[in-house]
């Protein structure tokens, strides 16, 4: 059952399949009672949320939300799993909460082949935040601010840690506007291309005093930089770990050298502590591992060589001989209280919608993302033709492109209240009338996110790509776009 | 073709060739009008639809059978159906011979051309086509839509049809709102030109010309029937009694009471009263032994069905009787229908199997339409459905036709064929048995295999185990073609010699002398006048380094050309080469390219390096295929070169 739900209603629909599920007497209260906080508070305020309500709030029919409501309820299994459509929003963790809600509500978390799972858009996103490369985190999602945590990686560093939570990029780009960040090292990201309100960015990038750049390749970031540092591209050229959606440490082999005078990025970490004063020695990826393991104790189990023989391992895996551990938070379930520990709280989320709606001015919605064959920005696959590129386009439904009178390949203007960009159209039938969609992949032919908002969830930092207000207008003349490779536009095909 | 949905509007008669099999469609998102708001944000059933996989060939058939080819806008329709994406589904189409994805004209005569047919007249059939008709048609190259004359018909050159008794043979298709499809025997120049100038199948038959059809069987029509069994004018071999082939011929294959009356269902009733181990009990008592040709223990294999825990379980019967030279299950299914559906009964009883396919190959029409008609009157009158014999009993049979692939009567390759994939033969293990059709234990059953059945449950397999040989028991029928006086199918006891066997089809036709015998089809061997002592057992065929594989026996005179023949048999392993495995699909062209050399007198080297390199080939094909179709795709070739010496002879003789 798919439930095409209007841009940005989805509190609404989790909202309704919950009361719903309440009221159909399929809520799990043996779980609830036992693993959870805050029912009686949840349940009222899902109680509005009427089938009839939600109908109307995201366009699906009420009996088919019911129905989808009632069969999530009554599965064996049930598994969440989302992408961005659920976190590029201004109100990206209260859509998540609402999520958790509805496992928590049926008990279809902690279980086997149950749970929530939000899937990474890349191999090792997980990995980076094991690594601790998150603002509030030490290595091993240990809490920056927890005194004990600080006094044990001072112990094995010897220096100070800043007992304070970092910035996120949401709040970096604004400490930029403000001056308070003046100097930037950036590794593998090209926000120049990738963030909202594009030409805000680069402007900010262009009046750092210092911007180093640690790319495999010479982004528009990297193009802004003071210093560009080329490094190896760890997945064939060195060694190390990357952690899978599924929390599964694996090992990463060299197999080639890196291209010309591009190094190992350990090297270079090594490097720069050396000539700032600082020797590390020349560790070897394992040796970083290990320092890793020994401060991190749901890592602590995995050395190089149990990953090897078992081929990956999910973590926690707190001692070598432990397995691993397929699913979290079976602890809930637990009878005794001492082992379940701190219960899941229910959350209390309401319906907002986008920040922008659509009006007579920008009658469309405008969501972005990506497509199967394309990769984020390009850096990685628009170095490289391809049949499959078809270059920037405008999507929209059959209905929407007979009323702007145009077909597949005229070319478009769309505008926003930040700005406007022209692309071709491409008719897509998985599209309904009202919505139109764009991607970020070819930001130097179209640069989507010149339109897109500069909303961000304040919990999150989270800016809200998958929606913004537009207005499409037919350009009468032939516009040149570079990106435009492969196959004709007037094949129509879906995201 | 893309791996996307193009939303191009497929023709009418497309669409209706592929709604009468599907139904309409349902919403926009199975290919239905883009319409309402409801569209926009519900849909049902995607993976309800992409469960529906299986049907991808039969809607390709359907296809194929109203337009005459298979268009991409038709595949596209199929695919938003299906939820397959279209270059996979191009993917099946351009797997089969009978699915043409370039225009072609609706009416098509496939003229057999493979070795037995050569050896009665083909090739000067096909020459005679060539200059009265024009040349064959081919395939466009890829996307070529030349336009084609929508009344018109073409021919075209086909591998062995399964007619062998009747060569020359050939099968004509008709495609439209009303198809049409024969097997023709002893076809004549003159026919084929008349069929191909348009001549109606009524005029047809009229004059006499047509001898096969799929109309309903009468007692008259006994007499030019495909069913000819030479072996009633010929003195029997063994026992009088011919479990297999004894209705045939005799009893109505179109009605049930008939068939009952000949003592049909007895054994299925028997089978349930006395339970489903017992059955097995007997069939592994039977000894008898698959005869598809690969000889397995039939009783152990349905054992090992039986036992597996995961469900549900599958039975298919194999009828992708596609073996150059076999023809033996075409006459089975044609002749004694309600046998087939009544084996397939109790082994899906025995088994635990509530599901069946008969899997029969595209060329087959009448035995289709015969199995067809047996499954309906069988389910009408209770004895297949949800409570059969009132006995709580529950299997049904569905067929499957195939579209001209040899490779799909691999018994693994058929799954995927009825899965709706490109029919390339799986690894093993897992075995069929643990892991077959659709991931499920699977028991895949020969045609014969199964007609023996009846017989091993109302006699008890000891009866059957003493008729025949220690190691090879029952019955067996035996295909006679090639240059034998009587060709057809003929059922002895196991023990019989390969000269008995002749003899009692007439021998040599026309008085010529023998030169060479291949048993078990173009994955057989050759073996020479020498060898006519052979006993006609597993064991025997075994000890004399030969097989009787799918039990042909294919003779060849003196006048025939035997490089020629090597270099069809070359050609049929590359043509019908899933291409899967590089030691198949590479090794089957180098040796159709040695042996053309040779045949064309222009050997690199000398003949003696192009056999050495046939060798070495042949080994590579033998050690490293994946299935048995690259395994034994020199056997044959091997055997005429080392065995019989054929290539020297040639040399010898100076021709």
């Amino acid at each position: 059952m798919w439930l095409g739900l209007n841009v940005g209603t989805d509190i609404a629909l989790a909202n309704a399949m919950a009361r719903e599920i309440i009221h159909a007497g399929l809520a799990h209260h043996e779980f609830i009672q036992r693993g959870t906080t805050n029912f009686p508070a949840y349940a009222a305020a899902v109680e509005p949320y009427t089938l009839e309500f939600a109908a109307e709030v995201t366009g699906i029919p009420a009996e088919i939300i019911g129905q989808a409501a009632r069969a999530y309820a009554r599965a064996d299994r049930a598994m969440i799993c989302w992408t961005l459509g659920i976190t590029e929003h201004h109100n990206a963790v209260d859509n998540v909460l609402a999520l958790i809600n509805l496992s928590l509500l049926t008990g279809h978390v902690g279980r086997y082949g149950s749970g929530c799972n939000p899937l990474r858009g890349q191999n090792n996103v997980q990995g980076g935040g094991d690594m601790g490369a998150l603002p509030n985190k030490l290595p091993g999602f240990q809490d920056v601010t927890t005194e004990a945590h600080c006094v044990k990686f001072e112990q094995a560093w010897g220096r100070d840690i800043i007992p304070r939570d970092g910035w996120n990029l949401t709040e970096m780009i604004h400490a930029m506007e403000t001056r308070e960040l003046t100097a930037l090292y950036v590794i593998g990201e090209n926000p120049a291309q990738s963030d909202a309100d594009a030409s805000h960015v680069v402007k900010l990038l262009e009046h750092l005093e210092h911007l180093v750049v640690q790319e495999i390749f010479l982004t528009k970031t990297a193009q802004l930089a003071d210093v560009v540092l080329p490094c190896a591209a760890t997945w064939a050229e060195g060694e190390g770990t990357v952690t899978n959606s599924e929390r599964r440490v694996q090992r990463v082999r060299k197999a080639v050298d890196p291209p010309g005078d591009a190094r190992d990025e350990i090297w270079i970490m090594s490097e720069l502590a050396r000539r700032l004063g600082y020797d590390w020695g020349q560790p070897t990826a394992e040796d970083v591992w290990n320092e890793t393991r020994a401060l991190s104790p749901q890592l602590a189990g995995m050395s190089y060589p149990r990953l090897d023989a078992l081929g990956g391992i999910q973590w926690p895996c707190p001692d070598e001989s432990h397995p691993g551990t397929k699913f979290l938070h079976a602890r809930l379930w637990e009878e005794d209280p001492a082992k379940r520990g701190r219960l899941a709280p229910f959350s209390v989320v309401h319906h907002e919608g986008p920040v922008e709606q659509p009006d007579d001015e920008y009658p469309f919605i405008l969501t972005t993302g990506r497509r199967l064959e394309s990769f984020n920005t390009g850096v990685q696959s628009g170095g490289y033709g391809s049949p499959l590129h078809r270059g920037e386009t405008v999507d929209m439904s059959p209905e929407d492109a007979a009323r702007l009178g145009v077909s597949a390949g005229d070319a478009v203007r769309v505008s926003s209240r930040r700005g406007a960009v022209e692309a071709p159209v491409y008719v897509d039938r998985g599209l309904r009338p009202g919505v139109v969609f764009m991607t970020l992949h070819f930001p130097d032919d179209v640069a989507t996110n010149l339109l897109t908002i500069n909303a961000s969830d304040p919990k999150s930092g989270t800016a809200e790509f998958k929606a913004c207000a537009v207005r499409v207008e037919p350009v009468r003349r032939a516009p040149s776009f570079r990106a435009q490779r492969g196959e004709p536009l007037a094949a129509a095909g879906d995201d | 073709m893309d791996l996307r949905l193009r939303h191009v509007e497929p023709t009418d008669d497309e669409r209706a060739a592929v709604d009468a099999l599907l139904g309409v469609p349902e919403s926009a998102w199975e290919g239905g009008e883009r319409g309402d708001r409801y569209d926009a944000h519900v849909a049902h059933s995607g993976r309800a639809m992409r469960e529906q996989r299986h049907l991808l060939l039969p809607a390709l058939r359907a296809l194929q059978e109203r337009v005459g080819w298979i268009s991409e806008t038709g595949v596209e329709y199929v695919c938003a159906r299906l939820g397959v994406p279209p270059a996979d589904a191009w993917g099946v189409a351009t797997f089969y011979a009978l699915l043409s994805t370039t225009p072609r004209a609706p009416r098509v005569l496939h003229v057999c051309d493979d070795i037995v047919c050569r050896c009665n007249g083909a090739a000067e059939l096909i020459e005679e086509l060539e200059r009265t008709v024009g040349p064959p048609h081919a395939h466009g190259p890829n996307g070529d839509h030349t336009s084609v004359d929508a009344s018109g018909a073409v021919w075209m050159r086909s591998p062995c049809l399964g007619f062998c008794d009747h060569a020359p043979a050939a099968y004509y298709q008709e495609a439209g709102t009303e198809t049409r499809e024969e097997l023709l025997a002893e076809l004549t120049a003159g026919e084929a030109q008349a069929i191909l100038r348009g001549k109606s199948r009524r005029e047809m038959r009229l004059t006499g010309e047509y001898r096969v059809s799929a109309e309903p069987w009468t007692a008259e029509m006994t007499e030019t029937q495909t069913l000819r069994l030479p072996q009633d004018e010929a003195p029997k071999l063994g026992r009088a009694e011919q479990p297999l082939l004894h209705r045939i011929g005799v009893v109505d294959p179109t009605n049930i009471a008939a068939y009952r009356a000949s003592g049909g269902f007895d054994a299925l009733r028997r089978a349930i009263e006395i339970g489903q181990d017992a059955v097995i009990r007997e069939v592994i008592d039977s000894k008898l032994m698959g005869r598809g040709g690969a000889a397995f223990p039939t009783g152990r294999k349905w054992e090992a069905v039986a036992r597996q825990s995961a469900r549900p379980h599958y039975l298919i019967c194999n009828a992708d009787e596609s073996e150059p030279g076999t023809f033996k299950d075409r006459v089975l299914l044609e002749g004694d229908p309600f046998a087939i559906v009544e084996a397939m009964t109790i082994a899906a009883f025995a088994t635990g199997c509530e599901r069946g396919f008969v899997y029969i190959r595209g060329e087959y029409p009448l035995a289709t339409a015969r199995m067809q008609h047996a499954i309906d009157e069988a389910r009408t009158h209770g004895f297949l459905g949800a409570d059969i014999l009132g006995r709580g009993v529950k299997f049904d049979i569905e067929i499957r036709r195939g579209a001209g692939a040899y490779i799909c009567g691999e018994e693994t390759a058929i799954f995927n064929s009825i899965e709706g994939y490109r029919g390339e033969p799986r690894n093993k293990p897992p075995f069929p048995v643990q892991a077959g059709l659709f991931g499920l234990p699977t028991l895949v059953n020969n045609v014969e295999t199964l007609a023996s059945i009846p017989s091993i449950v109302l006699d008890g397999g000891a009866a059957f185990a003493r008729v025949g040989t220690e190691q090879s028991t029952g019955t067996k029928l035996f295909c006679l073609c090639g240059n034998v006086a009587r060709p057809g199918v003929y059922e002895v006891t196991f023990g019989h010699t390969l000269r008995e066997l002749l003899d009692v089809a007439g021998g040599i036709a026309n008085g010529r002398s023998l030169q060479t015998v291949l048993l078990g089809g173009a994955a057989g061997v050759f073996v020479g006048p020498g060898d006519l002592d052979i006993p006609l057992t597993f064991e025997g065929a075994r000890a004399a380094k030969a097989t009787l594989g799918s039990g042909v026996i294919m003779a060849f005179d003196d006048t025939v050309d035997m490089s020629q023949i090597l270099l069809r048999i070359a050609s049929f392993f590359r043509d019908e080469s899933c291409g899967q495995c590089v030691p198949c699909r590479v090794g089957t062209v180098r040796q159709e390219e040695a042996l053309y050399r040779i045949a064309s007198g222009k050997p690199l080297g000398g003949v003696a390096q192009e056999i050495a390199l046939l060798d070495e080939v042949g080994l590579a094909m033998k050690d490293a295929s994946i299935c048995g179709l690259g395994q034994t795709a020199y056997a044959a070739i091997e055997s005429a070169i080392h065995r019989v010496g054929v290539l020297n002879k040639r040399q010898g003789a100076g021709t």
